[in-house]
């Protein structure tokens, strides 16, 4: 689904901006029936004007956002009996796509406003004190599906590693060429976790092999699986789908 | 000139607020379609011809662009119609057998609209329910955008999932009456100039 979401993506980039110089020399013409038709159908978007005052307000709803952000709210946890079977595999690129890490030679890089920027094998970040959680994946989409991960809680990593925690982003990059990045406030939160295992298993690589971090005070997408390297920032980092026009803050 | 009488019928402010109201409800639904789309609760996809924003992200902007514009406009509708007794006056007494008259009427053909500073039981009926419908649409929408802060409000209508189908039922009621209403002023022109202008020719 998030496919084809892409695919219509790329279309609607360059194609519209093509389309949308086209109408504008159209409407210089006069506004005819067929340019006012243009305007009500669904390319409003791709007008520059319009499309500026959209992102304004995106950044806006950025800010909105983390004010009603309340760092103590728990996401709901569920019972075991609620886990949602078999859980949705989703990613911007299809399953026989899957990258594969290598367990042996993975190490996890930090970079950016941290002190002790040596990076992580996987034995050393498995023996680190962990925690579980059942919990609600809700997908910008709309559908929604409960699932159980197990890891170390953020916060504790980004204390160990000597994170400077009044930055104001953290971003990921991953081994499958996806990016995203979050607030602090999110970060510090107790039910985000730096996960190794889902349904008690040692991650699969559908869900993110070696690594996910688990947000669920955040829409999915902004739930990266993959992870190969943390970056503590004062610059905004952006990410794979918030450069393609998503909300960045994206959170629940 | 002499012989005819013009009388105030809408104020200001809800002239205003019904065309900010109208256009948000319009870029709201149609962005919503869109939204829909990605993932559709029913076995049916809205065509994309009729929705707002291109793609999910652009119809998610959109919605979250118009949603201030509703909710504030809606605020100052709710607010001065209660403070300025605009709903009592106009929206009450309402009675379940007034409307079930009154639609009849309607249907037969036979409405009165001689005083278009009056609104009928169906009209009466109507409004509220869009803005009862209105009310349920924010509420359920703020629990989908926000089902962890806004929790509590998602206590009360089965949580994240339910909200979705609250959200959608919500829409599909107030679409269906915003279409009546558009059918009627349609039928009954005369009180489209209203309003925009506010008043009407009294019959003498």
């Amino acid at each position: 689904m998030k496919r084809r979401t892409m695919e219509t993506s790329l279309a609607a980039q360059s194609p519209g901006l093509v389309r949308s110089v086209e109408r504008r020399l159209f409407l210089r013409q006069g506004l005819s029936l067929g340019a006012l038709a243009m305007l009500s159908g669904c390319n409003l978007t791709d007008d520059e004007g319009v499309q500026k005052v959209l992102t304004a307000m995106s950044r806006w709803n950025d800010g909105a956002q983390g004010l009603i952000f309340r760092p103590a709210r728990l996401a709901p946890e569920f019972p075991e009996s609620a886990i949602t079977k078999p859980f949705p595999f989703n990613a911007f690129y299809t399953e026989d796509e899957i990258t594969y890490v290598d367990g042996n030679t993975y190490k996890l890089e930090l970079a950016g406003l941290i002190r002790d920027k040596k990076p992580w094998t996987l034995p050393e970040l498995y023996a680190l004190p962990q925690t579980s959680q059942i919990t609600r994946h809700i997908c910008v989409e709309g559908w929604s599906a409960i699932g159980k991960w197990s890891g170390v809680r953020f916060s504790d990593f980004l204390a160990r590693i000597g994170a400077d925690t009044t930055a104001k982003y953290i971003g990921f990059d991953c081994a499958d060429d996806y990016s995203t990045s979050i607030d602090m406030a999110t970060a510090l939160h107790p039910q985000t976790l730096l996960t190794f295992r889902f349904a008690d298993e040692i991650l699969p690589p559908k869900y993110g092999f070696p690594m996910k971090l688990r947000i669920p005070t955040k829409l999915g997408f902004k739930n990266p699986k993959h992870i190969a390297a943390i970056e503590v920032t004062n610059e905004y980092p952006g990410g794979y789908w918030e450069d393609q026009g998503y909300n960045w803050f994206s959170g629940s | 000139m002499d012989d005819t009488r013009w009388v105030s019928i809408h104020p200001l402010v809800v002239r205003i607020t019904h065309w900010i109201n109208a256009l948000a409800i319009l870029l709201m639904v149609t962005s919503g379609w869109r939204i829909y789309n990605a993932s559709p609760l029913f076995p049916f996809r809205f065509p994309n011809e009729i929705t707002l924003g291109g793609w999910l992200a652009g119809a998610l902007q959109w919605h979250f662009a118009a949603m201030w514009v509703l909710v504030l406009n809606g605020l100052v509708y709710v607010i001065y119609g209660i403070v300025s007794g605009h709903f009592r006056r106009k929206l009450f007494p309402l009675t379940p057998g007034a409307i079930l008259q009154d639609m009849r009427d309607a249907f037969r053909g036979k409405l009165a609209h001689e005083d278009l500073s009056m609104y009928n039981a169906a009209q009466r009926a109507a409004y509220l329910a869009i803005i009862l419908c209105l009310v349920a649409l924010v509420l359920s929408g703020l629990v989908i955008w926000k089902p962890v802060q806004f929790y509590e409000i998602g206590v009360l209508i089965g949580d994240y999932e339910g909200a979705r189908i609250v959200h959608f039922c919500a829409m599909a009621l107030m679409a269906f009456i915003v279409l009546v209403h558009i059918v009627m002023v349609i039928l009954v022109p005369r009180t489209f100039p209203t309003m925009i202008s506010g008043r009407a020719r009294r019959a003498t």
